[in-house]
């Protein structure tokens, strides 16, 4: 490769608070969305990876924040590739009915952060972003749409064990 | 510039028709055209084109309109598209957009959707008035210019549907500032105004479709959702 391939990628992990079980029949029509969501997700420009169970379609039966709480994580391109999918395709429908099927956050439920390019993203690493930006606020370590960071200034927290250096 | 020399650019009537023009095609538009279009000389199109770029009304950039690249292929034409940003003057001076990023992050904070869209369908079927539900494309896309919407028929070969079923999307949105900040509550929104404006009870009705760079709903029949 001769062309500046991008040293950095965007991870994102996102934390959801069932009002019902995923089984119930006024989960029904959120869980009918699932499957084109995610296949919307997985050819949306800029999508490089998204977390799924062994065996199985999606992350929902994978419960590290709670047995109420689905989770998604994933990584892109660029926090603008993201920011598209999330709000400028069919995900922006399941969002507008979010209170619908989840109950509102008080605490920040979704979080960014970079990656070195080609790193995969634990759900304890996500996890631990999160936990960084509620007690923390947004900082180049762990942010939102609403207080993005550039890869630069994220150079020196791009490694899942990097402290603050603030 | 000044927002109101921006303003007072458009006054000029052939230099608004060719600014008016070129908003309403969502693409590049070269020199030739336009002056075509709004059946002017093509030197008078140009300079009024020049002075739009100029009050940043209107971006310009060069690219060859035979599609052919490397030697041979012709000199680049300069074309023009409308600037994404916005302009507005108030007198006196009044901020409604911070008032109204004020009011989403409160509502979002306090998830208030349920209210703002019950409010937001209120005021579509108001704006309405006693008139019946829009039963056809036409008609909702009178009403929707007529909000700034700037609907436009999708072509066929952009949608999935086929040609029979004939979607409006929208070039603009009226509330996109606001929009960009809190997506899923003011889209949300939008789509329960547009809702209430269209009516529930016609041969047409407006659902969300989003992507990117339009507004995230459009009109179609409701009949052809019947599979």
């Amino acid at each position: 490769m001769t062309s500046a391939a991008p040293a950095a990628h965007l991870a994102e992990l996102n934390l959801a608070k069932l009002r019902h079980p995923l089984d119930d029949p006024r989960m029904e029509s959120f869980v009918e969305l699932l499957n084109p969501v995610n296949a919307a997700a997985d050819g949306a420009p800029g999508f490089i990876w998204r977390l799924v169970e062994e065996g199985a379609p999606d992350a929902t039966a994978l419960r590290p924040a709670g047995e109420d709480v689905i989770v998604t994580m994933s990584v892109w391109e660029t926090p603008e590739a993201l920011w598209e999918f999330t709000y400028r395709s069919g995900h922006l429908e399941v969002m507008r009915r979010r209170r619908e099927w989840f109950d509102r956050h008080v605490e920040a439920y979704l979080v960014l952060w970079w990656v070195p390019a080609g790193h995969v993203p634990t759900v304890d690493e996500g996890l631990e972003r999160l936990a960084d930006l509620r007690a923390n606020g947004p900082s180049p370590r762990a942010f939102t749409f609403a207080s993005t960071y550039t890869a630069t200034e994220a150079a020196g927290t791009l490694r899942a064990d990097a402290v603050p250096t603030a | 510039m000044e927002d109101i020399d921006a303003i007072a650019a458009l006054q000029d009537p052939v230099r608004r028709r060719l600014y008016e023009y070129v908003a309403e095609q969502g693409r590049e538009v070269g020199r030739n055209e336009a002056a075509e279009a709004t059946g002017v000389a093509r030197t008078l199109a140009a300079h009024h084109l020049d002075k739009l770029a100029e009050a940043g009304l209107l971006e310009s950039g060069s690219r060859r309109l035979t599609g052919r690249s490397g030697p041979g292929a012709g000199r680049p034409a300069k074309v023009y598209t409308r600037s994404r940003a916005e302009r507005s003057i108030s007198l006196p001076a009044r901020d409604y957009r911070t008032a109204a990023e004020l009011l989403a992050e409160a509502a979002e904070e306090a998830g208030l959707d349920d209210g703002l869209c019950a409010a937001a369908r209120r005021r579509g079927e108001a704006l309405r008035g006693p008139a019946e539900s829009c039963d056809d494309v036409d008609a909702a896309m009178e009403l929707l210019a007529a909000r700034g919407y700037e609907p436009h028929i999708e072509d066929a070969d952009e949608g999935t549907g086929g040609p029979a079923s004939r979607v409006v999307r929208m070039r603009n949105c009226p509330f996109h500032a606001v929009a960009e900040r809190f997506p899923p509550l003011v889209c949300g929104m939008n789509l329960a105004l547009l809702e209430g404006l269209i009516g529930s009870d016609g041969a047409v009705r407006a659902r969300m479709d989003a992507r990117p760079g339009e507004c995230c709903v459009i009109i179609e029949a409701s009949k052809n959702n019947i599979h």
